[in-house]
């Protein structure tokens, strides 16, 4: 470990029931860091703070602070202190005791505690204030008295579980700068969690994505913004264009039906790829010779700074590009790509692969519902196997009665032609589909695979 | 016209409420026995209340403090037992919390008198001997629910992280209860003792037959007794006139305590 961390999250792991919340977590935060970490509902984020401040207690793993475990301190004695979520102020006590309330616990005298609450209101811009009753307050008032409360104590790091989340727009964003300079000024370590991927973009240091109780990427603003690792990372942060790709060669990456120069190497020959391109990234050109491909402008809205407009490419594919100037629906475009702009992904998964069983010679069982398959040679009633279903061969049904199995729609991208969507089954597998038909996500759906579209391979039982 | 009918019809409902308390407190002025004789202006009655001269009067005066101390006593446990079973029945989920609050609401709708033979019966069964200790249990089982129903309430307003806040600041599980659930939770506490107490002063059936038979009256079974010996001790109707005022007042400043607070959660 090296001397500049405060925190290691080792193999961290949370389960509420049988449901996993963090799976094998590893993370560490240098000291006087702005860590954000960034996902949408339900990723871990949340808990992974509340095992920090000791609220919650991990079931697997360790949780270090320079260096040593603090698992068995309970909260009350960490050196921590939080900024909830709707401030949680005590409404029974006025500015100043609220404040207070932490140093008068730890017995400090009258008169620091006075020279120490006066010192911390300024520092939030609230003097004055130390009579007021806190619900007679503003939201954002209440946030600042909520900020002083926990920094009054000196602590060692500064939790906020989406401190700004309650707030209006124009607040937020003067909250968020003023964060930024009380975290330069202090010096101590920040811990934010947030679902606000602009918030997290404009405050880090460092922001960690989570998704699903995984940690997905962690980077500085601008490389989780430039060099997303997977998808998740690419759709969540910002606007962007995902599609099926190839990677010809090293510095060669064909798209949209189009090869294209890029400056990714080490993929390999002849490798799909998900290929990454930002809306701003796409240019128009008048110059023939720097046109790469063509495309008929299907809609252009004003955004205030630029114009957003959606394109169908000459070879079908759909595209979000932002520019500042507009250009007419209907109108043919040449557009060009620089390599720079592109980003190349491995491919997380290129198919659909289920260890199950043979029910007899033309049924298996795979994700505990019985789908019926082609007899195989080699392969009888009772062998395990492994099935193998491509992306495009998954029928998604309304009814979930009509389905072998049921499921919902739990994630879905567009892909320039066609969506990518990950369904979660009843059972609690997941299930990937490529399909051209628009789903929501939340539907529920059956899931049906026609017999000739899985394709069984006998598995060794270990 | 239609407004002096509606007008005249609630005056006349107002009257007909109020004519008995009216009638014991026009004639606790006067020193006649029998209750209706008009023997000319006195204060006699209020100064044997006071002093204690009179007939029977110490077990009267008895059955007063009796009343106030079982009241007292039964709303401090009922407060101690609700607050806690609150917070109880505030953590539970779905069906159990369905269920426990069933199971409170019980006690409440139940009539009085089945609540005082099954106790009665209770005690008996167990040999526990009846007296003071009796009445107050049996008081404890219906004020308990009122507590229950006036701080549950106080916990759903809670912002559920300020128990967590004041972990976070540095203090104990115990220092949290004390310096910010309790605050917090105090004035669904303080109504619910009221209404424990309240209903414990008021209590008959249940205190008929928990009482056992060491002669312990309160003032509810010495008035039943006193009035089938026939005729009720004079002293009663300014002790009742004045019963009366006291509840008058706190209600009054109940309901003032309670628009102040209104207003100035409006500002």
């Amino acid at each position: 470990m090296a001397d500049d961390h405060i925190i290691d999250l080792r193999h961290v792991s949370k389960r509420f029931g049988d449901k996993t919340i963090l799976d094998d977590i590893n993370l560490y935060i240098r000291k006087g860091e702005f860590v954000t970490l960034l996902g949408p509902s339900g990723c871990g984020k949340t808990t992974t703070l509340r095992l920090i401040s000791g609220f919650l207690a991990p079931d697997e793993g360790e949780i270090l602070l320079d260096g040593k475990d603090i698992s068995a301190i309970p909260p009350y004695k960490r050196p921590f202190n939080t900024v909830f979520q709707r401030y949680a102020l005590f409404p029974h006590l006025d500015v100043y005791d609220n404040i207070a309330f932490g140093l008068k616990l730890q017995k400090v005298p009258q008169d620091e505690i006075e020279k120490r609450v006066k010192r911390v209101l300024k520092l939030v811009s609230m003097s004055d204030y130390e009579d007021r009753d806190v619900e007679s307050l503003s939201g954002g008032q209440q946030q600042r008295v909520a900020i002083a409360r926990a920094l009054v104590n000196q602590p060692k790091i500064l939790l906020l579980d989406e401190p700004l989340a309650a707030l209006d727009l124009k607040m937020r964003k003067d909250m968020q700068i003023e964060l930024k300079e009380m975290h330069k000024k202090l010096g101590i370590t920040f811990i934010y969690v947030t679902h606000d991927q602009e918030e997290a973009l404009t405050l880090s240091d460092t922001i960690v994505v989570m998704n699903e109780g995984k940690i997905q990427q962690i980077g500085t603003p601008i490389d989780i913004y430039n060099e997303p690792v997977n998808c998740f990372v690419a759709d969540f942060i910002g606007e962007s264009n995902i599609l099926k790709g190839r990677m010809i060669r090293d510095r060669r990456v064909a798209f949209l039906k189009h090869e294209f120069d890029c400056v990714d190497e080490g993929f390999g020959e002849d490798v799909p790829v998900d290929v990454v391109v930002r809306p701003e990234d796409i240019y128009f050109t008048t110059d023939p010779a720097k046109c790469q491909f063509t495309a008929t402008v299907k809609s252009c809205t004003f955004k205030g700074v630029h114009y957003e407009m959606f394109v169908d490419t000459d070879k079908g594919y759909e595209l979000m590009i932002q520019d500042y100037d507009p250009y007419p629906v209907g109108s043919e475009v040449m557009l060009y790509i620089d390599p720079d702009d592109i980003q190349v992904m491995h491919k997380e998964r290129t198919r659909n692969v289920f260890d199950g069983k043979m029910v007899d010679e033309t049924h298996v069982e795979i994700m505990d519902g019985v789908f019926e398959c082609l007899p195989q040679e080699g392969i009888a009633a009772g062998d395990p196997v492994r099935a193998v279903i491509r992306f495009e061969d998954v029928d998604l049904l309304d009814n979930q009665e009509d389905g072998v199995v049921a499921g919902e729609v739990h994630f879905l991208l567009y892909k320039g032609d066609h969506y990518h969507l990950t369904i979660l089954t009843d059972e609690g597998y997941h299930i990937w589909v490529d399909t051209n038909d628009i789903w929501d996500k939340g539907d529920l759906v059956g899931v049906n695979i026609a017999p000739k579209d899985i394709k069984l391979e006998k598995r060794d039982e270990a | 016209m239609k407004k002096f009918f509606a007008q005249a019809y609630l005056w006349l409902l107002l009257l007909l409420l109020y004519a008995p308390l009216v009638f014991i407190a026009i004639f606790s002025f006067t020193e006649s026995k029998v209750l209706g004789n008009w023997t000319g202006f006195s204060t006699r009655l209020y100064a044997n209340l006071f002093t204690g001269n009179m007939q029977g009067s110490s077990s009267l005066l008895a059955a007063v403090q009796n009343t106030l101390l079982i009241a007292l006593a039964a709303a401090i446990l009922s407060t101690l037992l609700g607050t806690v079973a609150a917070v109880g029945i505030h953590n539970l989920r779905g069906r159990s919390k369905q269920a426990v609050t069933f199971v409170n609401n019980i006690p409440m709708i139940n009539p009085d008198v089945i609540t005082g033979v099954s106790l009665f019966l209770l005690f008996v069964f167990l040999h526990f001997s009846q007296g003071f200790l009796t009445v107050i249990l049996a008081h404890v089982t219906f004020g308990t629910p009122y507590v229950v129903l006036s701080v549950l309430p106080k916990l759903s307003q809670m912002n559920p992280n300020i128990y967590e806040a004041a972990l976070d600041l540095g203090a104990t599980p115990s220092q949290a209860l004390r310096k910010v659930l309790i605050p917090q939770l105090k004035p669904g506490m303080i109504s619910g003792f009221i209404l424990a107490f309240t209903m414990s002063l008021d209590d008959f059936a249940v205190t008929f037959f928990t009482r056992g038979t060491i002669g312990l009256d309160t003032l509810s079974t010495f008035i039943y007794t006193d009035a089938r010996k026939g005729g009720l001790t004079p002293e009663l109707r300014p002790l009742m006139t004045l019963i009366f005022l006291l509840i008058l007042v706190l209600l009054a400043v109940i309901n003032l305590r309670q628009e102040k607070l209104k207003q100035l959660h409006k500002a």
